[in-house]
C-alpha cells in the first residue's frame, strides 16, 4: 500500500496524457482533418490576425494563447501582491515582533490557508468585486486584477509560511556575529539573514506559482473568464483551469475539444509539476547545508 | 546633542523597517478579518437547526440538508480509502523502509509532488480514470454493460478526493511516528515481540494523535474543494439524499459555486448564499482548530516523555 502514492502519479499522468495523446500525436488535426491550429492565430475577414479560442463556434477554433496568456497574466498579478505582503509579514513575524505576537500571527495566518478556495472566490465576487471596480474604475466588474488579488489570498499564507520557516532556519550565531562586529538590527537582517534565507524566499515564490497557475475556483468566480489576448489588468480574462471546469461538463466525450481540455490539463499538470519539483529541491538543500552549519 | 542625533538617525531605518513590514502583516490579518466578518454578518442570521436540516427549495428558498449530508457521505468515504492507505505508507516510510532506500526516496518526491498536482487536474483523473475506465469496466463485468457505475457518483468523487487528501494523511502520520521515541521500538523488541507486532501494538498506538490529526485535516481539505468533484460526482440540485454509492450527491462547497453563479435572482439567493458559506468555512475551522488543538497536545506528551 505504501506505493500508493507512486500509482497514483503515474496513473494521473497516465490516464491525461492518454485522452490527450491524440491532441499532440495527432499532427495536430481535428475531427474534420482541418489543423487544430493550437498556438497560430486565426486570419479573420478583415485581414487582420487574432487567437482565439472559441471550441463550440462553426468552425470550431482551439487557440490555446489566450488561455496561456489568462493564466499567466493572473498569476503574475497575484504573486506581485502576495509575494510583497507575503514576504514582508515573514520578516516581521521572524525577526521584529515579540514573542507573543509570533504565536498569534503565525497561527493567524495559516488559517488563511485552511480557506476553502470557492470561499475566497465566493468573497472576490460578492464582496471585493465592487470595490475594486469602485476604486480602480476597471473596463470589467470581473476582471484580471479582481481575480489576482483573490489570488493573492490563497497564495501569501504559502510564501508567508515558507518564508518564514526559511528565515527560522538561519542559524542564531549569523545573527549574533552580525550584532557582534557593529551592525544595527537593520543591517543583521537586510545583509545576514535575509541573504541567508534566500533561497528559501525564492522557493516561496516558486510554491507559490505552482498554486497560482493551479488554482481554479478563485479565478472562476472572479476573472470574468472573457478569453482575451490583452495586457490590460481591467479586462476580463480565463484560465486554463477555469475553462476545464467550464468547459468539461458540457463537452461530448471524445470530441476533439473534450481531448484538448484534456491537453490543457496535461500542460497543467506537467508545468507544475516542473514548478514544484524545483522549489522542493530548493527547500531540501537548505535543509541539508543549514543543518549542517 | 551630538550623541542623541546620531542615535536617531540609526534608529531612522529599523522604524522604517518594523513600520513597513507590520504594516504588511497588518494587511494580511486585516483581509481574513474582513473576509470572516463578512461571512459571519450575512450568514449569522441565516444558520440555524432548520437551515442545516430542511431540504432546498429552489436556489433562493429552504434549507441546505442534501449538501450537508453529501458533504458528510463524501468525505466519510474517502477517509476510509485515503487513511489505511496514507499510514501504510508513513508506516512504510519510518519503520521499514531502509535508510538509503531509492524506492523510499521516490515515494517522498511523488507525495511532495501529489501535493501540488492543480485540483482541477484531480478531476480530470477522477473522470478519466474512475468514472469512464473503472466504472466502465466494473458494468461490462457485473452488469453486462448497463449503466451503474461508469457515470460520475459518490463513491468516486470520494476516491479522487482519496487521493487528493492522501499526502496530508501521509505526512502527519510520518511526523508522529518520528516522535515515538527509539527506545520503545527496542524496549518491545527485546522483549521478543516481532517486528509487526512492534509497530502494530506499540508504535502505531503511540502514534495515534498524528493519525487523528491528518484523518481531521484531510476531511477538512476535501470538505472544501470543488475542482475533483465537479464532473465526478456531485450534482448541481438534488432534493433527495444519497443512499448508494452509485447515486449523485450535493455538496457545501460547490453549492457556494452554484449559489454564487447560477442564480437567476442574486439578492434572493445571498441570505442562502452567506449560510452556506458560513456553515462550510465553520465546518473547516472547527476541524482545523481541532487539528491544532490535538497536535500541541500529542507534542507536549511526546516533550514530557523525554
Amino acid at each position: 500500500m505504501a506505493v500508493t502514492s507512486i500509482a497514483a502519479i503515474i496513473l494521473i499522468l497516465a490516464f491525461i496524457a492518454r485522452e490527450a495523446l491524440s491532441v499532440f500525436t495527432g499532427m495536430g488535426l481535428g475531427e474534420e482533418g482541418r489543423p487544430l491550429g493550437l498556438l497560430s492565430a486565426t486570419q479573420l475577414a478583415d485581414g487582420s490576425e487574432q487567437f482565439l479560442w472559441q471550441p463550440v463556434s462553426e468552425p470550431p477554433r482551439y487557440n490555446i494563447v489566450p488561455l496561456i496568456v489568462g493564466s499567466l497574466k493572473v498569476t503574475i498579478v497575484s504573486l506581485l501582491i502576495a509575494a510583497p505582503l507575503g514576504i514582508a509579514a515573514a520578516v516581521y513575524v521572524s525577526e521584529l515582533a515579540g514573542k507573543r505576537q509570533r504565536e498569534i500571527i503565525k497561527p493567524t495566518i495559516e488559517l488563511l490557508a485552511g480557506i476553502p478556495s470557492v470561499v475566497i472566490g465566493f468573497f472576490a465576487l460578492i464582496v471585493l468585486a465592487s470595490w475594486v471596480q469602485h476604486a480602480f474604475g476597471t473596463e470589467h466588474r470581473l476582471n484580471t486584477l479582481l481575480a489576482g488579488i483573490g489570488l493573492a489570498m490563497a497564495v501569501c499564507p504559502v510564501i508567508f509560511t515558507v518564508s518564514e520557516d526559511a528565515l527560522q532556519a538561519v542559524p542564531h550565531a549569523y545573527r549574533t556575529a552580525a550584532l557582534a562586529l557593529g551592525s544595527d538590527r537593520v543591517q543583521m537582517i537586510a545583509r545576514v539573514v535575509v541573504p541567508a534565507a534566500l533561497p528559501g524566499i525564492l522557493a516561496s515564490l516558486v510554491l507559490g506559482f505552482g498554486r497560482a497557475i493551479g488554482e481554479t475556483m478563485i479565478v472562476l468566480l472572479a476573472s470574468g473568464n472573457a478569453p482575451l489576448v490583452s495586457a490590460s489588468i481591467g479586462l476580463s480574462t480565463r484560465t486554463i483551469t477555469a475553462t476545464i471546469a467550464q468547459e468539461l461538463g458540457e463537452v461530448v466525450v471524445g470530441s476533439t475539444h473534450y481531448h484538448v481540455l484534456f491537453a490543457l490539463g496535461t500542460i497543467l499538470f506537467v508545468s507544475t509539476f516542473v514548478l514544484n519539483s524545483a522549489g522542493e529541491r530548493v527547500i531540501h538543500g537548505l535543509r541539508k547545508k543549514l543543518g549542517t552549519a | 546633542m551630538h550623541e542623541l542625533q546620531r542615535e536617531t538617525r540609526a534608529r531612522a531605518p529599523e522604524i522604517a523597517l518594523v513600520a513597513a513590514t507590520a504594516t504588511a502583516t497588518a494587511i494580511v490579518l486585516l483581509a481574513l478579518a474582513v473576509l470572516l466578518l463578512e461571512v459571519l454578518a450575512g450568514g449569522a442570521k441565516v444558520v440555524s437547526w432548520s437551515f442545516l436540516s430542511s431540504p432546498p427549495r429552489g436556489l433562493s428558498e429552504g434549507g441546505i440538508l442534501p449538501a450537508v449530508v453529501g458533504t458528510v457521505a463524501l468525505t466519510l468515504l474517502m477517509t476510509v480509502a485515503a487513511v489505511p492507505a496514507g499510514v501504510a505508507t508513513a508506516v512504510y516510510l519510518t519503520e521499514y523502509a531502509p535508510a538509503d532506500s531509492k524506492l523510499a526516496r521516490l515515494i517522498r518526491v511523488c507525495i511532495a509532488n501529489l501535493a501540488g498536482v492543480p485540483s482541477i487536474v484531480f478531476g480530470l483523473f477522477g473522470l478519466g480514470f474512475f468514472v469512464s475506465t473503472v466504472g466502465r469496466g466494473i458494468d461490462r463485468a457485473f452488469y453486462d454493460g448497463r449503466l451503474v457505475y461508469a457515470t460520475p457518483s459518490l463513491i468516486w468523487a470520494s476516491l479522487t478526493l482519496a487521493i487528493l487528501t492522501l499526502p496530508v494523511v501521509v505526512v502527519a502520520t510520518e511526523e508522529a511516528l518520528r516522535a515515538v521515541p527509539r527506545e520503545i521500538r527496542d524496549a518491545s523488541l527485546a522483549l521478543g515481540a516481532t517486528k509487526l507486532q512492534t509497530v502494530v501494538k506499540v508504535v502505531l498506538p503511540e502514534a495515534l494523535g498524528g493519525v487523528l490529526t491528518g484523518t481531521i485535516l484531510a476531511i477538512s481539505r476535501g470538505a472544501g474543494e470543488v475542482a475533483p468533484i465537479m464532473f465526478t460526482g456531485v450534482a448541481y440540485f438534488l432534493t433527495v439524499l444519497p443512499a448508494h454509492l452509485n447515486d449523485q450527491f450535493m455538496s457545501l462547497s460547490y453549492h457556494v459555486y452554484v449559489l454564487a453563479t447560477q442564480s437567476p435572482n442574486v439578492d434572493k439567493t445571498k441570505p442562502i448564499l452567506y449560510g452556506t458559506v458560513l456553515t462550510l468555512l465553520a465546518l473547516t475551522f472547527l476541524l482545523n482548530l481541532a487539528a491544532v488543538v490535538l497536535r500541541a497536545k500529542t507534542r507536549a506528551r511526546v516533550h514530557t516523555a523525554d
